[in-house]
């Protein structure tokens, strides 16, 4: 962090003259926004960090709230319970299947949102915004009614139902800020160049668009295998792993858990660093044309 | 001209099938919902009959109005203190990180790596009785009876903790498309420190403060996991509520009925907030 001399009044107290306490005081003002900064990060990494901890931690009981001792079996044997491993891997399938699902087809909704004018484009626009600012409960609460009117049983895939319906509309918002800042230009010279509109499509938008689609995947990834709300409504007998956890709270949450919250923890780390790299490489290939001016800034609205 | 006809179905059918999911598993849902919330029971069986039964709402809200109250005040709260702690983080990584940016985001959205459950669970650690951080909270006068767990301010905390990143994240977006000129020339003009702050960056990020806002109350005023796993029987919110009358008591039409309270009342909190915070800033990226 780079200090700021910004927030000093000029004058005041000539650097030779000050004594230790005030030049204490006055670097703890110039950076007291820093430290705060600094603390608020601190607090939003606690919680992981103790997590981290208490997966190293060998309780007597089931409950794994205070610390006992310092252990690596639950490392060592971390699918050592089947019901966890069982619900985990049904999270896993669930937002597997969600993930390519909802990315496909938010992917053409994006798609069709910026690159078509059609009739009812705004009645799109707004089906796309009211699920998310709907609270979860709300969407939970309906989706079992709309179930239990028509006498459907809950189970995988009234799950998968739901959480690609509530996973479409981030899908949608994250390519079509990714299709937005793009130079159309691209694809004109495609055009120009005799390539119909599905080549175009393939051999340049398509590629183009990739980082955006893999960011919106890994998103809709995310939403699914944590989502506790909506599926505890609709999920019937299936127990995924949010769920699993809702009911190991009541009985006490065995070590595993905090292992395998741990494991996935660093395997998302690890995907998102590997999503940097390519995203990264994707910008060098693209800065490596000529004369190109930071054109998707431009385009991009809201800005200006 | 058929070539625009073709145009036209192209656009149709992308959207189709996106917008068929959406309609059908959201907003019918949302009209069953809502029938289900003025039907009364066939007493004896497990069927619902439709007939307008309006005193479902009365009955809920009469029983449930302390909750339906307290989710609101929760939410708000802890909003408010999303906002204030949020801003100085925003703020730092979007004009002082420098080469730390890229870190600090990502510690801002590291807590998404782990699982909400388990997130919630260890605040149940942190929160218990002995623990460094209540008897700190203790000493200092903040925690007069000395218990944090199963009252309302752990849920509280839990609350402000979970949705934090949802303020920081919208927060710093503003902040950063703040063009750094703007606030040297106020500088220049000879602002002191607060007052460029008050008058230039501040109303520059309200875009913002707007999202973030909206992000953190809408899904914590339906949150349900903070007030299960850090709240006692005196701190439950509409949620758990909700959550209960479905799925253990099976009172559906009243269940229905809370939640389609709870929908339009948070609607109508947002509309007027946008009205008041100005649409534009908010809305000026979504209708494009």
């Amino acid at each position: 962090m780079s200090a700021t001399p910004a927030n000093t009044t000029p004058g005041r107290g000539s650097l030779g003259a000050e004594t230790g306490p005030a030049r204490a005081w006055r670097w703890l003002r110039e950076h007291a926004v820093n430290i705060v900064a600094v603390l608020v990060l601190v607090y939003l990494l606690i919680p992981i960090v103790l997590i981290f901890v208490f997966s190293f931690n060998n309780p007597a009981g089931r409950y794994n709230f205070t610390w006992v001792g310092f252990t690596l079996k639950h490392w060592a044997h971390p699918f050592h319970d089947t019901e966890l491993t069982k619900a985990l891997l049904e999270s896993i399938k669930l937002a597997l299947l969600a993930t390519v699902i909802s990315t496909i087809i938010g992917t053409m909704m994006a798609i069709a949102l910026v690159r078509h004018n059609f009739l009812g484009r705004r009645v799109a626009n707004v089906l796309i915004v009211v699920p998310m600012a709907t609270p979860e409960v709300v969407m939970g609460a309906s989706l079992l009614s709309f179930f239990l009117i028509l006498g459907t049983s809950r189970g995988f895939t009234t799950l998968l139902i739901a959480h690609v319906m509530f996973c479409i509309s981030f899908v949608v918002v994250v390519v079509r800020s990714r299709l937005i800042g793009f130079d159309r230009s691209l694809e004109e010279a495609a055009r120009d160049l005799g390539a119909d509109s599905f080549t175009t499509f393939r051999l340049v938008t398509f590629p183009l668009i990739l980082p955006g689609i893999f960011g919106a995947a890994m998103l809709a990834f995310a939403l699914s295998i944590d989502d506790f709300v909506i599926s505890n409504f609709n999920a019937g007998s299936t127990v995924t792993f949010p769920l699993y956890i809702f009911g190991a709270a009541q009985r006490g949450i065995p070590v595993e858990v905090y292992v395998v919250a741990m494991i996935l923890f660093f395997c998302t780390v690890a995907a998102m660093g590997f999503a940097t790299f390519q995203q990264r490489r994707a910008e060098k290939m693209t800065a490596m044309r000529p004369e190109q001016e930071e054109a998707p800034d431009i385009a991009l609205p809201g800005i200006a | 001209m058929v070539d625009s006809i073709r145009r036209r179905a192209t656009a149709y059918f992308l959207l189709a099938p996106g917008a068929l999911w959406l309609v059908i598993f959201f907003v019918i849902p949302l009209y069953f919902m809502a029938k289900l919330s003025l039907d009364t029971e066939i007493p004896g069986t497990l069927h619902y009959q439709f007939n307008w039964h309006w005193a479902n709402y009365k009955e809920a809200l009469e029983l449930y109005d302390t909750q339906f109250f307290r989710s609101f005040f929760y939410a708000a709260v802890a909003t408010l203190l999303c906002l204030v702690i949020a801003y100085p983080l925003a703020y730092v990584i979007a004009f002082k990180a420098g080469r730390w940016r890229n870190l600090m985001l990502f510690g801002v959205v590291a807590p998404f790596f782990t699982t909400y459950l388990i997130r919630t669970l260890a605040w149940k650690t942190i929160l218990a009785d002995e623990s460094p951080v209540t008897e700190f909270l203790h000493t200092i006068g903040l925690a007069p009876s000395g218990h944090i767990l199963y009252t309302g301010f752990a849920v509280i905390a839990g609350i402000t903790y979970n949705f934090l990143p949802f303020m920081v994240l919208p927060l710093y977006a503003s902040l950063e498309r703040i063009d750094v000129r703007v606030l040297e020339a106020s500088k220049d003009l000879y602002a002191s420190a607060p007052s460029t702050f008050w008058k230039v960056t501040f109303p520059l990020s309200l875009p913002g403060v707007v999202a973030g806002t909206l992000l953190t109350f809408i899904p914590a005023v339906g949150d349900y996991v903070n007030a299960e796993f850090l709240g006692g029987a005196s701190n439950s919110m509409i949620g758990n509520v909700i959550q209960r009358l479905y799925l253990t008591q099976s009172n559906y039409s009243s269940a229905a009925a809370l939640s389609f309270v709870l929908m339009v009342v948070i609607m109508v909190v947002v509309i007027i907030y946008i009205r008041i915070a100005g649409s534009e800033a908010l809305m000026g990226q979504e209708a494009v």
